[in-house]
C-alpha cells in the first residue's frame, strides 16, 4: 500500500467511449448468462423456424412468393414478440439495478451517469441484436435449404427494422425503467405499454375509424405515430413495395410520398428507435436519486 | 480533504440529513455514528454524488458536484452488503470494476492476495459468506490506491471472527494515512480505528467526539440483566440498590440500569459480595 496524498487530480467529466464500452461487455455476459434472454432468444428463434418451415411445404411457390410468406409470417410474428422482448428487458434494466444495488456500486465509480446509461443500452441492444437475427438467420436458413431464396434483400430489411422495432422498445423499456424503484413496477408497466402499443394501438385505430369517420391522412398518421405500426408498415413496403394491404390509407401514402415512401417509413422506425431513448437519457442523467 | 457545508437531503418533504457541516482531514478517520435512519448513510451518498442535495461538498479542493468523476477517482466505496452481480465470479466482478478505473489486471491479484480472497476467485459471489463479501468490497474499493475510503457499515451482518479480521483489515489502512469516513451503528466495534465519532440522530449532528468520550458526551446507559443463582435475587437487589444503583426484578434474575461504561462496576461489586452470577446480558 502507498501513503496518500490530499490532493485531487481533475480529470476528464466528458463521456469516455472506452467506458461505455466496458459496462456494455458486462451487460452482454449478463445477458449471454440469463434464463430471460435464453427464453426469448429460443422462443423467437423456434416461432421463426416454425413458420418458415409451415410457409413453404407443398405451396409449389418458389422465388419471390416463396421468401414474401416467410417474410409476412416473420413480420406478423415480430410485431408481437419483438415489442414484448425489448420493453421487459429495457424496464427491468435500470429498475433491477437499483432494487439490487447494482447501479449504486457502479456510480461509485468514476463513471458518469451518461456513461452508465449508454453502456447499459448498448449492452442491450447489441444482446437483442443477437436474438432478432438469430431467429430471421434460422428462418432464413430453413426458407433456403426448402428452396426459397430470391428477395433475400427484402428479408434482411425486415430483419433490421425487428432490430430497430426491438431497439424502440428497450428505449421504452429503458423510459419506464427510470421513473420506478422497483423492477416489479417496471415489469407491470412495461406489458400494460405493450398491451397498448401491439394490441389496443391496431384495434382503437380500427373503431376510432369506424366510429369517426377519420380521414385516410388521419388513419396513417396514427399508424405512423405508433412505434409498432410504423415497424409493420415499413416492412410491409419493404418486402411487398407497397401498402395496398392498407386500403385507402395506403393508396394515400403511395400518391402523396411516392417513391419516396419506403425511405420515409424505415426513417419513422429509426426516429421511434431514438425518441423514446433519448427520453430516457435525459430522464437518467437529469433525474433524481439512485 | 472533504469539505461538507450545510448539507440537506429531502426525500418528499422528509428531511433526512438537515443542514449537516463537517470537516475532514487529510488521513482523518471519522465515525459516522447512530441508529438506523439516523441518516448515516445519505451523508456517504452525498459525497459520492448518488443523491441530489443541497449545500456543498468538496472533496480535495474539488466540487463534488461538478467534478464527480474525479472525486470518485480519488474515493473507494465499500457498500453495507455485496448483494448483486451473484451470477459473476469474485475474479470476474474485480476485473470488471478494475475496468470502470482503467486499472491493470495484475492489482487484481495482488489485491486478491492483500485481502485473501485468492482461493475463493472462481467462486461466484452468491456462493460467498458475509465476511468473505465485505473482503470482496474491500478489495474492490482499494483497487485504485484511493487516499479516500467511504464505508457503509463494515461490521454488520459479520459473525465475531469475520468482524475481527475486518477490522485489522481496517486498521491497516487507516494507518497507511488514508482518510476514512466509517458509518457504523455498533461504535464499539470502530471506535478503535477511528479519530472522531460524529454522532447523528434525526438527519443532524448531536456530538463531535472522541471515541472514548462518547459514552460519556451522549450520557448512554444500558441494563445489565443479571440470571443469578436461585435464592440470591433480592440479596443482589440490596446491595445494588445502597451502592446507587437503580434495579429491578424480574423473573430471571436482576435488571440494574449502568452507565455505558461501567458495567463492570455492579458486577464486581456483586461479586464483592459474595453473589454468584451465573449469566449475564446487556440490554441497550
Amino acid at each position: 500500500m502507498t501513503a496518500t496524498t490530499p490532493s485531487i487530480p481533475q480529470t476528464t467529466e466528458r463521456l469516455q467511449p472506452s467506458l461505455v464500452w466496458v459496462i456494455a461487455l458486462k451487460e452482454i455476459r449478463e445477458a449471454v448468462r440469463s434464463k430471460w434472454f435464453w427464453m426469448w432468444t429460443v422462443a423467437f428463434a423456434s416461432l421463426a423456424a416454425f413458420m418458415a418451415s409451415v410457409a413453404l411445404p407443398g405451396s409449389q411457390v418458389t422465388g419471390y412468393g416463396s421468401f414474401g410468406r416467410t417474410a409476412a409470417s416473420l413480420v406478423a410474428l415480430a410485431q408481437i414478440i419483438v415489442p414484448l422482448m425489448g420493453l421487459t428487458l429495457g424496464a427491468y434494466s435500470i429498475a433491477g439495478q437499483r432494487e439490487t444495488g447494482a447501479l449504486r456500486f457502479l456510480l461509485s465509480h468514476p463513471v458518469s451517469r451518461s456513461e452508465a446509461f449508454c453502456g447499459t443500452y448498448l449492452g442491450l441492444a447489441i444482446s437483442l441484436a443477437g436474438t432478432v437475427f438469430g431467429g430471421f438467420g434460422i428462418a432464413g436458413v430453413i426458407t433456403v435449404a426448402q428452396g426459397g431464396g430470391a428477395n433475400a434483400a427484402s428479408f434482411v430489411r425486415i430483419a433490421v427494422l425487428s432490430w430497430l422495432l426491438a431497439v424502440s422498445m428497450l428505449g421504452f423499456g429503458m423510459l419506464v425503467s427510470t421513473f420506478t424503484r422497483r423492477s416489479s413496477a417496471a415489469l407491470g408497466t412495461a406489458i400494460f405499454l405493450w398491451l397498448g402499443f401491439a394490441f389496443l394501438g391496431d384495434l382503437g385505430v380500427m373503431g376510432t375509424a369506424v366510429a369517426t369517420r377519420v380521414p385516410t391522412w388521419g388513419l396513417l398518421a396514427s399508424a405512423v405515430l405508433n412505434p409498432v405500426e410504423a415497424f409493420r408498415l415499413a416492412s410491409l413496403s419493404a418486402f411487398s413495395g407497397s401498402l395496398d394491404v392498407l386500403g385507402p390509407a395506403g393508396s394515400f401514402a403511395v400518391d402523396t410520398f411516392g417513391d419516396r415512401l419506403g425511405l420515409l417509413l424505415f426513417l419513422n422506425v429509426v426516429i421511434w428507435a431514438g425518441v423514446p431513448t433519448v427520453a430516457a437519457w435525459a430522464r437518467f442523467t437529469h433525474g433524481g436519486d439512485v | 480533504m472533504i469539505t461538507i457545508r450545510n448539507v440537506t437531503k429531502r426525500y418528499g418533504k422528509t428531511e433526512v440529513v438537515k443542514n449537516f457541516s463537517l470537516e475532514v482531514a487529510p488521513g482523518e478517520s471519522i465515525a459516522m455514528w447512530g441508529p438506523n435512519g439516523a441518516g448515516k448513510t445519505t451523508v456517504v451518498r452525498c459525497i459520492l454524488g448518488l443523491v441530489a442535495y443541497e449545500g456543498t461538498i468538496t472533496v480535495g479542493g474539488l466540487d463534488a458536484r461538478r467534478y464527480g468523476k474525479s472525486v470518485r477517482k480519488a474515493m473507494g466505496y465499500v457498500p453495507q452488503e455485496l448483494s448483486f452481480y451473484d451470477e459473476m465470479t469474485v475474479y470476474e466482478l474485480l476485473d470488471y470494476a478494475a475496468a470502470l478505473r482503467g486499472i491493470s489486471q495484475d492489482r487484481v491479484d495482488h489485491l486478491c492476495e492483500v485481502v485473501v480472497l485468492t482461493e475463493h476467485v472462481n467462486k461466484q459471489v452468491r456462493e460467498l459468506s458475509g465476511g468473505l463479501k465485505q473482503r470482496l468490497g474491500i478489495a474492490s474499493a482499494l483497487l485504485p490506491d484511493p487516499p479516500i475510503l467511504l464505508l457503509d457499515e463494515p461490521t454488520s451482518n459479520l459473525d465475531a471472527q469475520a468482524r475481527d479480521a475486518a477490522l485489522e483489515l481496517l486498521q491497516g489502512l487507516r494507518d497507511d494515512g488514508r482518510t476514512l469516513i466509517v458509518t457504523s451503528h455498533h461504535v464499539e466495534e470502530i471506535a478503535m480505528l477511528v479519530d472522531r465519532v460524529v454522532a447523528m440522530e434525526h438527519g443532524e449532528i448531536t456530538v463531535i467526539c472522541d471515541p472514548s468520550d462518547l459514552a460519556e458526551e451522549l450520557g448512554l446507559r444500558a441494563w445489565l440483566h443479571l440470571i443469578l443463582e436461585n435464592g440470591s435475587a433480592e440479596h443482589a437487589l440490596q446491595v445494588l440498590t445502597d451502592l446507587g444503583f437503580p434495579t429491578k426484578l424480574n423473573s430471571r434474575g436482576v435488571l440494574v440500569e449502568v452507565s455505558a461504561q461501567g458495567k463492570g462496576e455492579a458486577v464486581a461489586a456483586l461479586q464483592r459480595a459474595g453473589v454468584e452470577i451465573k449469566d449475564l446480558e446487556i440490554w441497550r
